[in-house]
Order: structure tokens, then C-alpha cells, then sequence
């Protein structure tokens, strides 16, 4: 029996063409503004229950005492379950490490981490029954920074490691570090005319989705179960969850729901294996769906950060060297952080071209919240940091900022800190060219003919100022993030693609397990799809795992990667069609065996445009039908002790002008203005390249003024797990983001396009912070930046 | 309890409703309207926006008894309240000029003033190459249509309250400035778009709502 809610197939299709380059609009765009979208929080079944997970009130404590009993006797509770209940001897998950436990196992780790799991015929009674499970804690010293973790006593968060990091790091306390070293840092520095050095702290921001972490758990007859799930990789999951169940990953059959965002925040399991646990105790169907508060301890945040940097420069503006130390958070457990780390030390000298440089980069482990993907992924840190550092030379060398950013700019062929040449075009200068000439907002524009309107100027509706003490600056910014899974990892995806005739129309579907988390993937399916076999009507398969691996929809992969992989079973698909065709018609026109044979507007033409046949004549009755792996050209590890190697597939550039207001003496900022310019190889869909660039525009901004993640440093607890105190940019506080979209084509890429949705996260936060510094003449060191930051009141 | 109140203009009855349930639970679990979203349940994000007797309200903060009698309008049923609202005003419009007549008068219906965008400028925005069945089949709200065409959809997880708040918006402000677009719009948080597209949307909304009705 399907569960209610059940993604529904999306069909596209009509007279004009809808191919690569144009602006096709949502598939599942209808749904979405009728409420007839079906979220993993939307979904429903007959008899369900619900599931509540049990989280720990303390950071780190040994569990003395656990007591169910009274949970259990509530009336409308069928299940609890703590770690003594799990199935089988794998009872942890993790995306690269098996660190993290499904529950508790007698200590946690982490403010926040689950301990039990309940499920009831209501929401409430399953909360209050949660509620009255006995814990006794008792509380270990926390670590909480690099001197508590990596002091001659510190505690060890994990006191057994066996993963294949602990050999090459200095202290088990440390989940993985990489060193870079090319050149010589020490004697170009020799050569330097000025050295700045700077120390930065990044905070941890959090993806903040807004649809919760969800979904619907159905126990099925063969013993196995089916899950309705929101994520970002469903095969990733599935390979987490099935040995947990002690169930055959055949037996685990995942569906794709609505996925309200992701972000990175979905790469890691939340509620997964515990929805799927209480359904196979209970035989009955469980959702569980978190609150706000719960998912803030339910997801990985973005890793926090302390960063120095030292860079040297010649009198006419050249680089000579950098140095860095990057130290990120991980938290309690390892989620992405050695990826984090690969990525923060192989880009932490951004898209310029210096040769002697001398980088570290490592994650803690710690008793702070865990940290892992989000976009940008440790190249938003870095980036923060180096580009405050070309602000600081270009002052001291008396330069313009952008001037100094252009001689020391990357190109096509400049080698990374990792000895890899980039091998397409790098337009970093010409993006800061592009964005500098965008006209600027013109000044004073609150002023109107009826007096100050407020809600153009720093602390809006609060009405605290009509433009005195208010000072404007602009700031720019430009960075460097890779896409794809990087560091020799097997990136692959598969895409099954049928054509057939129905009616007498000829008709394409798509069917992969990619996840549509809102960035497009379907619309852009659709239209490879239509471009590549000429055909209008395409039909997107709900994503599954019925269907090979899609990879994960992060690192800006998914249009590359699967977008790649649709392509190239539709070419395949358009062999196995043209070999029908010249079997069936070959003797009735020598192009068929001449010609190059295309598919367009539903015929098989020539290159040079005549028709040859109907597509429907061809087919007939036979469909024909393609499932294939795609890969990219592969990467290589890095060296762990020089950080040589070729670790990266591509990469994306965007640039940043920031223009704000500050009132002075209240520390308040409003952003004017945050115009991009960005490389996207080749836009497949306009529009949602624009949206994408936007979105992760802003994520930037909030990083730079609004958004952290509060910890006590005393005792790792979280300070501000909800909307009401973590803030995000609203639409007042979100300005206008002109975009400028540069196309330059990766020829190693399909269509020669790039993965666009990280890069405008890295540039945005340094460009407002350069702007802040440009009004105001603080130094300021970290992000986010606050009114007490300003005032001199921190 | 048993709560009674009108859906979308339909009587809904709901029983064995627990007295700390919300109205956004009750429509979500109970009636089958899992449309209006549940995002923070805390009345900061404004994803479960609906209008309860005409008022925008978080249906996250509103106890299920506060509906009783009551009528509530969600994104389920926007289409059909905004079809309802142009009829009312085509008609009433119609009175109107009727007695314009009578008093030989000839003025404009509806006033304009600040700087809000005009048709064509709106239309700047719109999409080229629309190919998808997007709306085909389906009768959608002016603000429904235009957040499509517009792109103002990602995960879509904020748009139903969007929604509902920008019809009321245009419904007061049929001809709003961008400042009064934000400020109307700011008890609705989007974690996607960066509020351009949204922006964009509600722009031209209003354009085709003034030039076309």
C-alpha cells in the first residue's frame, strides 16, 4: 500500500522545444504554489505513528542510569528503544568514519545527541512520554578548542579510534590534518617588501532548511521496510541505514519525499535509522518530524574556524609567499570533516597565483555540536580569511584592493597549492572587473519627497535613525570553490532514460536517484533530455533506489555529474535508435549510412537538416531504453605530508561588490547592495542560475551580520536553537543582487558547463565584511559581525 | 474537542482534537491540507501562513479552538478565493461605474502612486521558453502564476505562506512599492532564493494585476 504523499511523476512537455540554454520553468512548480507538493513532512499513512527521539540535556557525560519504564506505560506509547534494543552489532553510521552511535552506547558526546527513541499514536503523548525516561548523566570535562583538545591531558572524545586517519594525525583528539607545501614560503619571504599577518574566527553558521528533518517509515510483508525521505544522497543512506536493520540494502526501499532544502544539512542521516527501527518494532508505519529546536541538534552545522594567515608582497603589488593555519571544529563526530579539511588546505590560497606556500589545515574533535557539509565546504572559511588579507596588503602597499587582486589574480594554467595546473578558464581578474563596473545604488536613497524612509536605512522599522551617524562603504571580494568529490573518490551517477511512442508522440523518461533538494536538477533533466533527442514530452521519475546511485546533491555536482550521465544515456539511447532506423530504413536513403544523424523536433534528420524519417516510425512499438554509470575524469589523494596531487575536477569563481550603510554609533548595518559576477561555463537553465547565485548570495551575507551558532564555551551547550535567536536574512535585510553571468566553457565538462551553486556563498561574506571595514576603519577579524563589533562594546 | 470551522469555504469538522493542538496541526493532520507548512512552528518563519477571517495569521500560534466558527483560507484554496475576489470586484466594479453614470462621473477605479513597477518592467522577469505544462489544466491565483514564472520557486517549502501573504498584500496594496513589498513580506523567511525572484514575483503580480483586470 502506498503511503499518502508518495512523490507524484512529474510530465513535461508542449509545442516549443525547451533544450539547454532556456528558461524552462519548474516541473514541479504547480504543485509547489498549489500546497499539493508532498514534503517528507506531508507525508501520511493509515494507523501511523510517531516517532520522538530522546536527546542528551548535557554535551559530555557518562549515562549511569536509563530508566523506560514510565515512558512505557503511558497509554498510546507502543515502543521505546535505547541502544540495548538495536538489532544487530552495527549500531553506528557515519558518511565516512563509523563514529557516530544510532543511540547512545553509556556517553554522550554532544549537547543534543539521542539517546532514546519513542513512538506513540500522537505527537504530544510520544513528546511527553520522551520526556519522562529517566537519564542519569554523569558530566566529563568538556572539549570545546584546539588547547582542550590537544592538551598533555586532555580528555579524548573518542577513546578507540580505528579509522584510517588516527596513523597520520598528532593527537586522536584531531580527526584529520593536511598539510601543503610547495616551494619555499620561508625564503620568498625574503623577498618581500611588506608581510601582513592576520588572525580570523569564523562562527558556525547553520544550513537552516526550512522543511524539517522527516519522513515516513512503512514496514513492508517481506520483512523489509519502505522509506519516504527527505536527503541529499539516497544510496548513501541506504548503505548507513540497511546494516543497522540487519536487512539486505534490497530489502530497504528508499523513495525521495519533498525535500524543503538542504544545504549540506541532509548529507549526514537524522532521523532515518529511527523512524525505520520504531516501524519494524512496532509493525506499524512511523513518521517522525522534527521541530525547529530539535532540528538544530538534529543536522551538522558549518565547521567554526580560526584562521592565520601571513602573506608577503613586493612594492609593485606581487606576491611573494602565504603561510596558514586553519583549525576547524568538527565537533563529536567526524561527518565530512576530513573532506572539509581537504578542501579549506587545497583552496586556502584562493584564486590567486602565488608559488611558495606553506599551509595546514585540521579538524578537532570536540564536545561541540558536530560539523560537516555546508555549501561551500571549508572554502568558505578560508575564503573569509584570505580576502581580508588582500584588503590588509593592498592598504599597506597603498594599492586599490581590486588592482592588487588583478596583478596576483589566477589564469588558465596557474598551479594550485596542490602542484594541479587549473586547466580551464579562470576569468578571476575579468569577474572583478565585470563586478567593479556594475553601476553603483545611488547614495542618500532613503531620502524621498515625504522625509526618511526608514526601511531603506540601518535598523529599518525600528526607526533609530533618518541617516545621521549613517556612513556607506564598499568592499570586494572574489574565491575559488572545486565542484565534484574531490581527492580520488569514485564521483559517479546513473541515469536510466527510455524513449518510447505513446499515442503516436514520442516520449522521454528520466529516471535517476538524484535528489531534487530545490536547486532544479528536474527541470535540467528534462531539458537534456529534450535537446539531446529532439523529443518535447520528458517525464521525470520520482528518485529511488530502484535506480543506480546519483551521487550526492552537493558540491555542486549534480548538474555536472548526473546532468552528465542524462546525457549520456540519451546519447546511447539515440545509437540504439539510430541503429533501428538504418535496419529498418537504411535502404530507403543513402544518408543513412552517409550522414550524421541527429534527433530534432521528433524526426531523424541529418546534420545538414533534411528529414529522414518519423521518430514514432522508427520505434514503433519498441522502447528503448538505457540505465548507465557516468563518470568524470578522475582525481588522485593528496600526498599526506606535501599535499601534491591532482585532487580536483573543476572549479567555479565568483565575485562580490558589497555596498553598505552603517549607523555608527548603534553598530547596525544595512546592506545596500550585493551585486555578483559570475563564470558558469555554460547556463543550462538562466533563471535558476540567477536564483542559485542569489540564494547563495545571501547565505553569505547572513554569515557576515546575522548568523552563528551560539556555544557555551563553558559547557557545549547550545545557546540559540531556534528562529527567535538564530537569525536569518528576511527580505528586509536582504538587498538587491544584480548578477552578472559570465559563460566560458569547460571543455572537460558536458556542455562545458560548471557547478555554480557554492561559489557565490564564498565571495558574499568577505565582500560585506570588506565593505563594514571600508565605512568604518575596524579591523574586524571575525564573522559574523555584530553591533558590539562596531561600537567597541564586545 | 470537536472544532468546527470553514476551510477554503467548505465546513470542516474535526474531532477528538487534543486542546494544545495548533490550527496548523489540525489542518495538516487532521483535514488532509498538509499545504500550509510547518517549518518553525515557533510563528518566526511565517510558512504556515493562512488567513483566518480575512487576517494573515501563523497558523502555528493559533490553538486549534481560537478557529471555531471561524473562516480560514489556505493555500489549498487561493486559487478559488482569489477567482471569488476578482468576480466580487468585477461586479461591484460594474455597480460602481453604474453609478459614476448616474452622477456623470467617469473616474478610475483604482489610484495609483510610488514607484512600482510597470507591466513591461515586470515582464522583464518573466521566463522565455515556457514549455511546461506549469498551470496547465489548472486554474491558479495571479500571485500563484507569477511566483512560477518569476522563479521564484526552489524547495517551494516557504511558498505557501508566501503565497498567501502576498495575495493579501496586493489585496490591500494592489499597487505596491518595493519597500512596501518587503516590509509586507517580512515575517517570511526563504532560505533559497535571496528574495529577488520573490521580489520579481510579486511585482509582477501586481503588474498584470493592474493592467489586466
Amino acid at each position: 500500500m502506498a503511503a499518502n504523499g508518495a512523490p507524484t511523476t512529474i510530465t513535461q512537455g508542449s509545442q516549443t522545444r525547451g533544450g539547454i540554454g532556456e528558461s524552462t520553468l519548474r516541473p514541479d512548480g504547480t504543485l509547489k504554489v498549489t500546497g499539493e507538493f508532498a514534503y517528507s513532512s506531508d507525508m501520511w499513512h493509515e494507523d501511523m505513528l510517531w516517532g520522538q527521539i530522546l536527546r542528551s540535556t548535557v554535551a559530555h557525560a557518562e549515562i549511569v542510569s536509563l530508566d523506560t519504564s514510565e515512558a512505557l506505560a503511558t497509554p498510546g506509547v507502543y515502543a521505546v528503544m535505547t541502544y540495548d534494543d538495536l538489532p544487530t552489532d552495527v549500531r553506528t553510521y557515519g558518511l565516512e568514519i563509523r563514529d557516530t552511535p544510532v543511540l547512545a552506547h553509556g556517553k554522550v558526546r554532544h549537547h543534543g545527541e539521542p539517546v532514546a527513541v519513542v513512538a506513540a499514536d500522537h505527537p504530544e503523548t510520544a513528546r511527553r512520554a520522551a520526556a519522562k525516561i529517566k537519564v542519569e548523566y554523569k558530566e566529563l570535562p568538556v572539549v570545546t578548542d584546539e588547547a582542550s583538545a590537544t592538551a598533555p591531558d586532555a580528555v579524548l572524545v573518542h577513546e578507540n579510534r580505528d579509522d584510517h586517519h588516527i596513523s597520520h594525525v598528532p593527537h586522536p583528539n584531531i580527526v584529520h590534518r593536511q598539510p601543503i607545501v610547495r616551494g619555499d614560503a620561508g625564503a620568498a619571504a625574503a623577498r618581500a617588501d611588506v608581510i601582513v599577518r592576520g588572525d580570523y574566527y569564523f562562527g558556525m553558521q547553520d544550513q537552516a532548511f526550512l522543511g524539517p528533518e522527516s519522513g515516513l517509515a512503512v514496514p513492508a510483508e517481506d520483512g523489509g521496510v519502505d522509506l519516504y525521505i527527505a536527503t541529499q544522497w539516497l544510496h548513501s543512506d541506504l548503505k548507513q541505514i540497511a546494516p543497522v536493520l540487519g536487512l539486505p540494502e534490497d530489502k530497504v526501499r528508499m523513495t525521495l519525499s519533498g525535500v524543503g532544502g538542504a544545504f549540506g544539512g541532509r548529507e549526514d542521516l537524522s532521523m532515518q535509522i529511527h523512524a525505520c527501527l520504531l516501524a519494524m518494532r512496532t509493525g506499524k508505519p512511523v513518521k517522525i518530524v522534527y521541530n525547529r529546536f530539535e532540528s538544530f541538534f538534529g543536522h551538522v552545522h558549518r565547521h567554526p574556524a580560526r584562521l592565520s594567515y601571513e602573506h608577503g608582497a613586493t612594492r609593485d603589488g606581487k606576491l611573494t609567499h602565504m603561510k596558514c593555519r586553519i583549525v576547524l571544529d568538527g565537533g563529536a563526530y567526524a561527518s565530512a570533516s576530513p573532506a572539509v579539511v581537504g578542501n579549506a588546505s587545497s583552496l586556502a590560497v584562493g584564486p590567486y597565483a602565488v608559488d611558495d606556500v606553506d599551509i595546514e589545515a585540521l579538524a578537532l574533535y570536540s564536545n561541540n555540536p558536530p560539523c560537516g557539509a555546508m555549501r561551500g565546504f571549508g572554502a568558505v572559511q578560508a575564503c573569509f580569511a584570505y580576502e581580508a588579507q588582500m584588503d590588509k596588503v593592498a592598504k599597506e602597499l597603498g594599492m586599490d584592493p581590486v588592482e592588487f587582486r588583478r596583478i596576483n589574480a589566477m589564469e588558465q594554467g596557474t598551479l594550485l597549492p596542490t602542484g594541479q595546473p587549473v586547466d580551464s578558464p579562470a576569468p578571476v581578474a575579468e569577474l572583478l572587473r565585470r563586478v567593479k563596473a556594475m553601476p553603483m545604488p545611488p547614495e542618500r536613497q532613503w531620502e524621498s519627497s515625504e522625509g526618511a524612509d526608514v526601511r531603506q536605512l540601518p535598523g529599518g522599522l525600528s526607526n533609530t535613525t533618518h541617516g545621521e551617524g549613517v556612513v556607506r562603504g564598499v568592499g570586494y571580494a572574489v574565491g575559488i570553490k572545486n565542484v565534484g568529490f574531490s581527492e580520488g573518490f569514485d564521483d559517479y551517477s546513473t541515469a536510466k532514460v527510455r524513449l518510447e511512442a505513446v499515442g503516436g508522440v514520442p516520449v522521454v523518461t528520466v529516471h535517476t536517484a538524484m535528489a531534487e533538494v530545490g536547486q532544479g536538477g528536474v527541470t535540467v533533466h528534462a531539458q537534456i533530455a529534450r535537446t539531446e533527442l529532439g523529443v518535447t514530452q520528458v517525464t521525470i521519475q520520482p528518485a529511488d533506489t530502484q535506480v543506480g546511485s546519483a551521487g550526492s546533491t552537493s558540491a555542486s555536482r549534480q548538474t555536472y555529474v548526473t546532468g552528465g550521465a542524462v546525457k549520456n544515456a540519451c546519447e546511447l539511447v539515440r545509437e540504439k535508435v539510430l541503429e533501428i532506423g538504418r535496419r529498418r530504413f537504411g535502404s530507403h536513403h543513402p544518408a543513412w549510412a552517409t550522414a550524421e544523424l541527429l534527433l530534432e523536433g521528433g524526426k531523424v534528420v541529418t546534420d545538414g537538416g533534411e528529414v529522414l524519417t518519423d521518430l514514432v516510425d522508427v520505434l514503433e512499438d519498441e522502447a528503448v531504453e538505457v540505465e548507465e554509470e557516468w563518470r568524470h575524469r578522475p582525481t588522485e589523494p593528496f600526498d599526506l605530508r606535501t599535499g601534491q596531487g591532482n585532487g580536483h575536477v573543476q572549479y567555479s569563481f565568483a565575485a562580490h561588490r558589497a555596498v553598505v550603510e552603517v549607523d555608527t554609533e548603534l553598530g547596525l548595518v544595512k546592506v545596500v547592495e550585493l551585486a555578483c559576477a559570475q563564470d558558469v561555463g555554460k547556463a543550462l537553465n538562466p533563471l535558476s542560475v540567477v536564483g542559485q547565485i542569489q540564494g547563495g548570495t545571501t547565505q553569505g551575507l547572513g554569515i557576515a551580520i546575522m548568523e552563528e551558532i551560539v556555544v557555551d564555551p563553558k559547557t557545549a551547550k547550545v545557546q540559540n536553537p531556534s528562529f527567535t535567536d538564530y537569525l536569518l536574512p528576511t527580505i528586509l535585510d536582504t538587498p538587491t543582487i544584480p548578477v552578472d553571468v559570465l559563460e566560458l566553457a569547460d571543455d572537460h565538462a558536458p556542455y562545458g558547463l560548471r557547478g555554480i551553486g557554492e561559489a557565490p556563498t564564498l565571495s558574499s561574506t568577505p565582500a560585506v565584511l570588506a565593505a563594514i571595514r571600508n565605512a568604518t576603519g575596524l579591523t574586524l577579524d571575525r564573522t559574523p559581525v555584530r553591533p558590539e563589533h562596531l561600537t567597541g562594546t564586545a | 474537542m470537536r472544532v468546527n470551522f470553514t476551510v477554503n469555504g467548505r465546513p470542516q469538522e474535526a474531532d477528538d482534537v487534543w486542546e494544545g493542538e495548533s490550527l496548523l496541526y489540525v489542518l495538516r493532520e487532521r483535514m488532509g491540507l498538509p499545504g500550509s507548512k510547518n517549518a518553525c512552528e515557533q510563528g518566526e518563519c511565517g510558512s504556515c501562513t493562512v488567513r483566518l477571517d480575512g487576517v494573515p495569521v501563523c497558523s502555528c500560534l493559533v490553538a486549534a479552538g481560537q478557529a471555531e466558527g471561524r473562516e480560514v483560507v489556505t493555500v489549498e484554496g487561493l486559487a478559488e478565493f482569489a477567482e471569488d475576489r476578482a468576480k466580487d470586484r468585477a461586479k461591484n466594479g460594474a455597480e460602481e461605474r453604474a453609478e459614476d453614470r448616474t452622477e456623470g462621473c467617469s473616474g478610475t477605479v483604482r489610484g495609483s502612486g510610488g514607484a512600482s513597477a510597470s507591466l513591461d518592467a515586470a515582464q522583464r522577469w518573466r521566463a522565455h521558453g515556457t514549455d511546461s505544462q506549469t498551470g496547465e489544466g489548472l486554474e491558479l491565483a495571479p500571485i500563484q502564476q507569477a511566483f512560477i514564472d518569476a522563479g521564484a520557486v526552489q524547495c517551494g517549502f516557504c511558498t505557501p505562506g508566501l503565497l498567501v501573504a502576498a495575495d493579501e498584500m496586493l489585496e490591500r496594496n494592489p499597487d505596491p512599492t518595493d519597500a512596501d513589498i518587503r516590509e509586507a513580506l517580512s515575517g517570511n523567511l526563504c532560505r533559497c532564493t535571496g528574495y529577488e525572484k520573490i521580489m520579481d514575483a510579486v511585482r509582477l503580480a501586481a503588474a498584470r494585476q493592474s493592467e489586466g483586470v
